[in-house]
């Protein structure tokens, strides 16, 4: 692993909840939700990573939020993942270290329902301005057999 | 400034059938842009979902059909995203074809926007030459896969399709009947000085704003960024040929644009290279997978528009129980934020596509006044002034 990303290991392996090296260029790190803005920070300032995207999942015992950060310097992609309470999941948001979170952060609460603290505006990105609360397309329970939400500018006959 | 003066012009929505539908509202005050907001989901179609509901082997079939321009980068980020999984080597033969495949699109992605970029700037020439620069192009991808377009080439553990030496053949004398047609587009962008006012010092995006927003391809390299995934973390053939990754520092549209032109020159020797490769490299092309097994992979792959990622998980069924897809112009798309701010309303159109992102966008722009809602232009309106401004140059006006 290049320097920088070694200063990472010696800063956070101890702390983080796990550390796997999947493949040579894989690097899987679980961490508590209170860690995520340092190590972001450490991760964005200090190693140069980039922020690439976050994935969220409900693997209904919990929802998992795994950031993916890119050391393009070494071709390694650092992941981060933290587990959240599925009932109530809420993580700080990391629009207050980079402007690049904000989309993507807009994206995972509307469509699994995790609140993003001191987020600027959470508000719909890709589902219509009228979906209605606490309707999650990409939890588990969602049905897609059920009929889409009402949409403003549509006919009472397709809305039935 | 007061907020009085501040109008607000509204680009978007579109027409259903575009592909990347975005909504853009350009606060202007006078001629100059102070800010502008983004809207997406126009067209959110829940591939990610979908995917989730399909065999590993039909999800390429459903990811080309995100993007209708560079339909391979999705099924290579997400074929690689799946190898990683399992740790497959792929045969080499098969690493020669992807990036071969991939390469050629590269080409007829860039000379599409080269094409676009010059009808914007009223140069509608430009436009012509370079879309009939791109046909042999297509032709040849249809000689190979019966379709110009969504080759359905890649699959998990290798391609669906071998190349015959002919075609390695043909490829070679497409090529070199494109090379003089990239000299002159090299000489159109850099000699014309009117072309040049129109784009150097125009829209620039900073090396911070670029970290800032996760900006990824032509758009962060011109900006200073030496960014590269087909390089940072080696995939297919790339590493097995000799090639450069252009950077430039300026960050306007003039670097942007210079950057496209000069990743075709090393896309032709790349796609050279490989396909003199691939008439001694012979051997399977398909690794022949059966099973994926649980985990999780990551998939990126350096699109003509930039990284586009793929992280799949797999939980040991035949299906992505999660399947994460961030195309290029996600990141791209949300700079546009910055770069605009400042520009002339006559320069916007170019600014935004300037990241290359899908351009029916902005075609169907109307300005609006924001204090009696009346419309003040129509979309085609916005697209003249900015071609009426290339004219006025030409002629020796001012801007």
């Amino acid at each position: 692993m290049s320097m920088p990303l070694t200063g990472f290991a010696d800063r956070f392996k101890t702390r983080a909840l796990a550390w796997e090296e999947k493949r040579a260029r894989r690097l899987y790190v679980e961490i508590r939700p209170s860690d995520l803005l340092e190590t972001a920070n450490y991760l964005y300032k200090d190693c140069g990573c980039r922020f690439v995207i976050a994935t969220a999942t409900d693997i209904v015992t919990a929802i998992t939020v795994l950031y993916h950060f890119a050391h393009d310097a070494s071709g390694v992609m650092v992941n981060i993942r933290v587990t959240l309470d599925r009932d109530k999941p809420a993580v700080e948001s990391l629009t207050q270290l980079f402007v690049g979170a904000e989309w993507i952060e807009r994206e995972m609460w509307e469509l699994l329902g995790i609140t993003f603290i001191h987020h600027p505006g959470l508000k719909h990105l890709l589902l219509p301005d009228d979906w209605p609360n606490g309707v999650h397309p990409l939890r588990q329970d969602f049905r897609q057999d059920e009929l889409p939400p009402p949409c403003p500018g549509r006919g009472a006959e397709e809305n039935r | 400034m007061s907020d009085t003066n501040i109008k607000t012009i509204a680009i978007g929505p579109y027409h259903p059938l575009q592909e990347e539908p975005e909504f853009f509202r350009l606060h202007v005050d006078g001629e100059i842009v102070v800010k502008m907001d983004v809207e997406l989901g126009y067209n959110h179609r829940g591939i990610e979902k979908l995917s989730q509901g399909m065999h590993f082997d039909q999800v390429p079939f459903l990811v080309e059909r995100i993007c209708g321009i560079c339909s391979t980068s999705h099924p290579f980020s997400y074929v690689l995203a799946v190898e990683d999984i399992g740790g497959w080597e792929i045969p080499l033969r098969a690493q020669y074809i992807r990036t071969v495949v991939a390469e050629v699109e590269r080409l007829h992605s860039h000379l599409l926007w080269l094409g676009l970029a010059g009808h914007f700037l009223g140069y509608n020439t430009v436009w012509m030459w370079a879309w009939k620069a791109r046909e042999p192009l297509l032709e040849l991808f249809e000689k190979l896969t019966g379709n110009r377009n969504h080759y359905g080439m890649f699959k998990v553990g290798g391609v669906r399709r071998d190349f015959e030496d002919g075609f390695c053949h043909d490829l070679a004398r497409v090529l070199d009947n494109l090379v003089p047609v990239l000299d002159m587009f090299k000489g159109a962008v850099s000699d014309d000085p009117v072309l040049r006012s129109r784009m150097e010092g125009v829209g620039v995006l900073s090396y911070d704003d670029c970290r800032a927003y996760g900006a990824v391809g032509p758009v962060a390299r011109a900006s200073g960024l030496n960014i590269d995934a087909r390089r940072d973390d080696p995939i297919a053939a790339y590493p097995l040929v000799q090639w450069r990754v252009p950077v430039l520092k300026a960050g306007d549209i003039y670097a942007k644009a210079l950057i496209r032109v000069m990743e075709m020159y090393e896309s032709v020797s790349i796609v050279r290279q490989c396909a003199h490769k691939l008439l001694t490299v012979r051997g399977p092309v398909d690794l022949r997978v059966t099973d994926v097994p649980p985990g999780e992979g990551i998939g990126h792959y350096e699109a003509p528009r930039g990284e586009c990622f793929h992280y799949v998980m797999s939980d040991g069924s035949n299906r992505p129980a999660r399947h994460k897809i961030r195309a290029p112009s996600y990141t791209n798309v949300a700079t546009d934020v910055k770069a605009v701010v400042g520009e002339t309303v006559s320069d916007a159109a170019l600014v935004l596509a300037a990241v290359d992102p899908c351009y029916c966008c902005t075609e169907r722009m109307i300005a609006v006044d924001a204090g009696t809602g009346a419309t003040r232009h129509s979309g085609a309106e916005l697209v003249r002034l900015c071609q009426a401004k290339t004219e006025r140059l030409r002629r020796g006006g001012r801007a």
